[in-house]
């Protein structure tokens, strides 16, 4: 073996992360550790990586017991971590971010244009769409993920942990990623491989093991399971994976958008999918329409009225919301208690002359909690206290509360897990009965063919094809990707 | 277990400023006197009337150099007017209004231009201040009416007068940043911008009033601070800002913003005006005040600091 972890507990404040989870790695495999948010996946890899210690359990390396004070340490036996969220200096370049903290130097000076070169080798070996001289405040999320890829592997590791690295990456990027982890693998360098796309691991763990609140409540070979049983081993009881959603004769147009090169509309009652590789101008679209990016003057009509739409509060007021792609940066007020995030949004309605009533926003937000079943001890909780499944709960809460006609989400399901995301898809159903028109930018297919009505497709910012609900994954991906896929054949 | 060192923390600015209350009473004879308590009121008054606007600008991830500046400007106006109207309340009117004008300002700088508060009010404490010193002649206003020395000077019985202002003040703006639209928006934009934009707030437009409004109490402070000199100098408040920061940081402010309280911010000034008063009263030399004041500042922080690291999940 390996890693070799037994009987590892961790808390936090009164909060138990890990009770008692085992964990063993051996090299040249893939092994998977899936669970719940919450299910304290996220707090064993920061243990191995050294960035948090244990409170109890042991861990042994090569046979040999040891701890870890800092992620130098870990590091520097050879594990390496692709985090979840980016931990990258936006203001530096994808180069010296790749090279952040070990810079090749020359004498007293650094060493720039080895750290270019080195950055362009590791680059171009997997083929990532980046380049070394890109700030990184530019990319998108799926790129800043694949510059941490580019930033642990350059340190030859032989243990490496992937935390989600493919929750912002399109369907095409995805594979790329499973390239690298199978031609990591073959180099004999163990991988921990956490996700929440389940399909996905049967296509690249050899081993898997799931955490169940803090414990390790399965271990075993991938060939073995199916994802229901995976699914059942995660929530302890048996749910369905799959969300399936009655179709509806759909209303009156509620929104229509007129961009250059992006025509379409949606109607009350239906839920339109947007599909597309990441830098297809999906997110751009929305951002659009929210009045964030450039406006473009009557470019959207709501209602049939075409509106002028200069910032998000032009938007809101004309009934338009947006569920961004970026909870953290965008969607939430952090520091802010549950309640005060669900009414933020509709702050006078729960004002008299301006005088926020409290009881009355407390009595809101307690109804949304029910309704939307938060899992939250309080509604007075800190948003960021809440797993990602929660939280998105309250971001849609927000939207409720102001009940606009038109609601377009942006990866709605990014890192929230099984369970929440058969919630969130049921609230958006239940959203689009009430005549609500509803856009769902996703780069997760099977979940686009299962909720949405028709699915646009975008690429290079057009929309390419318009294509109904009973469509193919492989359809989606012809539309999305045709480009792509030539410049792929010019490599092989 | 949790919930006890939490709250303990929460209050260790209070538990601080009664600490230092007792043992000044303890060691001077002359602390615990009404002259001398009333005196400490009236010291800080300015100050703390600062502090209230600043703390709204502070939570809302904000700053403003420009205070000690407009303090001066307003003062100098209010004055001006006094002298020339005969009328005491029309120029305070005109000192606050000048506050709420150069807070109103900054404010529409901030959003329209989006350049960073910092900026912005650095420019505008020179701008300020030179506009105070060319509309005086840099020559401090004279000849003020009497009766001007009551809003710094003044008792209504045993309670100073500008306890009471200062009180009112400090309700009506605790009260504004815990229940009114304004305050809910003003802790949504200091704890993420961003989501208060995608929220739909029209984040600029709070700015501003934001702004305003901590203009507005300086100009008020700079009334004060002339009826208690009883002239309008173009020189005065000069590096009030540190001490109106240093204020609402020690009562828990934070300058990444979303986090203060008005609170907070009183016993923060409070503790700075029981320092500054308890050296003089027990002789301690003036130029180590300024040490302990730095320490104390830094040592806030630091426990804040540690109580986040340690509350971090």
């Amino acid at each position: 073996m390996l890693l070799e972890l037994t009987a590892i507990r961790k808390s936090f404040g009164g909060v138990h992360a890990l009770r008692n989870a085992d964990l063993s790695i051996e090299a040249g495999k893939v092994h998977a550790v899936v669970g719940e948010n919450g299910a304290g996946k996220s707090t064993l890899m920061n243990i191995i990586a050294g960035l948090e210690s244990r409170d109890g359990g042991e861990m042994r390396w090569k046979g040999r017991s040891v701890s870890f004070a800092t992620p130098g340490e870990a590091r520097s036996l050879g594990i390496g971590m692709v985090h979840q969220e980016s931990l990258l200096a936006p203001h530096l370049t994808v180069a010296e971010n790749v090279f952040l903290g070990r810079e090749p130097q020359r004498g007293p000076w650094l060493d720039g244009a080895a750290m270019e070169r080195q950055t362009v080798r590791i680059i171009d070996s997997n083929r990532f769409p980046l380049k070394a001289g890109w700030k990184v405040e530019r990319l998108r999320p799926a790129q800043k993920q694949l510059v941490e890829i580019c930033r642990v592997l350059h340190g030859n590791p032989s243990l490496l942990i992937f935390d989600e690295p493919t929750s912002s990456l399109s369907e095409a990027e995805t594979a790329k990623v499973f390239r690298t982890v199978r031609e990591l693998r073959e180099r004999g360098i163990a991988i921990i491989y956490i996700t929440h796309k389940l399909v996905e691991l049967m296509d690249v763990a050899d081993h898997i093991t799931i955490l169940r609140d803090g414990e390790s409540v399965h271990t075993g070979r991938m060939a073995d399971m199916t994802v229901d049983e995976i699914v059942r081993h995660m929530v302890g009881r048996s749910i369905s994976a799959f969300f399936s959603r009655k179709k509806y004769p759909p209303g009156e147009e509620r929104l229509k958008v007129d961009l250059p090169g992006v025509q379409f509309h949606v109607r009350a009652g239906e839920i339109v999918g947007v599909a597309g590789l990441v830098g297809a101008g999906r997110t751009e679209v929305c951002e659009t329409v929210f009045g964030i990016s450039p406006p473009h003057p009557g470019a959207v009509s709501v209602n049939g009225l075409p509106r002028d739409i200069q910032n998000p509060n032009d938007a809101v007021r004309v009934g338009i919301a947006l569920v961004t792609e970026d909870r953290q940066r965008s969607g939430l007020a952090a520091e802010l208690a549950v309640k005060n995030n669900i009414t933020l949004a509709n702050l006078g309605a729960v004002c008299a002359v301006g005088v926020v009533l409290s009881a009355k926003e407390r009595k809101v937000a307690e109804d949304y909690r029910t309704r939307l079943k938060m899992r939250t001890d309080s509604v007075e909780q800190e948003a960021r206290l809440l797993s990602g499944g929660n939280q998105q709960k309250v971001v849609i809460a927000k939207w409720l509360f102001r009940n606009t006609e038109v609601v377009l989400f942006d990866e709605p399901t990014r890192g929230i897990d099984v369970g929440a995301k058969a919630e969130v898809f049921a609230l958006m159903d239940e959203m689009a009965r009430q005549g609500k028109a509803l856009l769902m930018v996703s780069s997760e297919l099977p979940e686009l063919l299962q909720v949405a009505d028709r699915i646009l497709v975008m690429r290079e910012g057009t929309l390419v094809a318009e294509l109904p609900r009973e469509t193919t994954q492989r359809e989606i991906m012809h539309h999305a990707a045709v480009g792509e896929q030539r410049e792929d054949r010019a490599h092989a | 277990m949790l919930s006890r060192s939490r709250a303990l923390q929460k209050f260790l600015p209070f538990i601080s400023l009664a600490v230092l209350f007792v043992t000044l009473s303890i060691a001077s004879p002359y602390f615990l006197t009404a002259t001398n308590l009333s005196s400490v009121i009236r010291q800080t008054a300015v100050i703390n009337t600062m502090a209230l606007g600043m703390t709204l600008v502070i939570v809302s991830g904000g700053i403003d150099l420009s205070v000690g500046s407009i303090l001066a400007f307003s003062g100098v106006m209010g004055t001006m007017t006094m002298v020339d109207s005969g009328s005491v309340l029309m120029g305070i009117a005109v000192g606050v209004a000048c506050g709420a004008f150069w807070g109103f300002a900054n404010g529409l700088m901030i959003s329209a231009l989006r350049i960073p508060p910092f900026i912005v009010t650095l420019g505008t404490l020179g701008i300020v201040r030179g506009m105070s010193l060319v509309i005086s002649g840099g020559l401090p206003v004279v000849g003020l009416p009497e009766e001007h020395s009551f809003l710094g000077e003044g008792s209504i019985g045993p309670v100073p007068f500008v306890l009471v202002v200062l009180a009112g003040c400090a309700v009506i703006m605790h009260f504004a940043l815990h229940s009114t639209k304004l305050g809910r928006y003003t802790y949504a934009i200091g704890s993420n911008e961003h989501a208060a934009t995608y929220a739909g707030i029209a984040v600029g437009r709070y700015k501003v009033a934001i702004y305003a409004l901590c203009g507005l109490l300086t100009g008020l402070a700079g009334m004060i601070e002339t009826s208690r000199l009883m002239t309008g100098q173009p020189t005065a408040g000069v590096s009030y800002e540190l001490q109106v920061i240093a204020a609402v940081v020690i009562g828990g402010g934070s300058l990444a913003g979303g986090e203060g309280s008005v609170i907070g911010t009183l016993i923060g000034a409070f503790i700075m005006g029981l320092l500054s008063n308890g050296s003089d009263l027990l002789g301690v030399n003036p130029y180590w005040q300024q040490v302990i004041i730095g320490a104390i500042i830094i040592m806030a922080v630091a426990v804040d600091q540690a109580r986040k690291r340690r509350f971090a999940t």
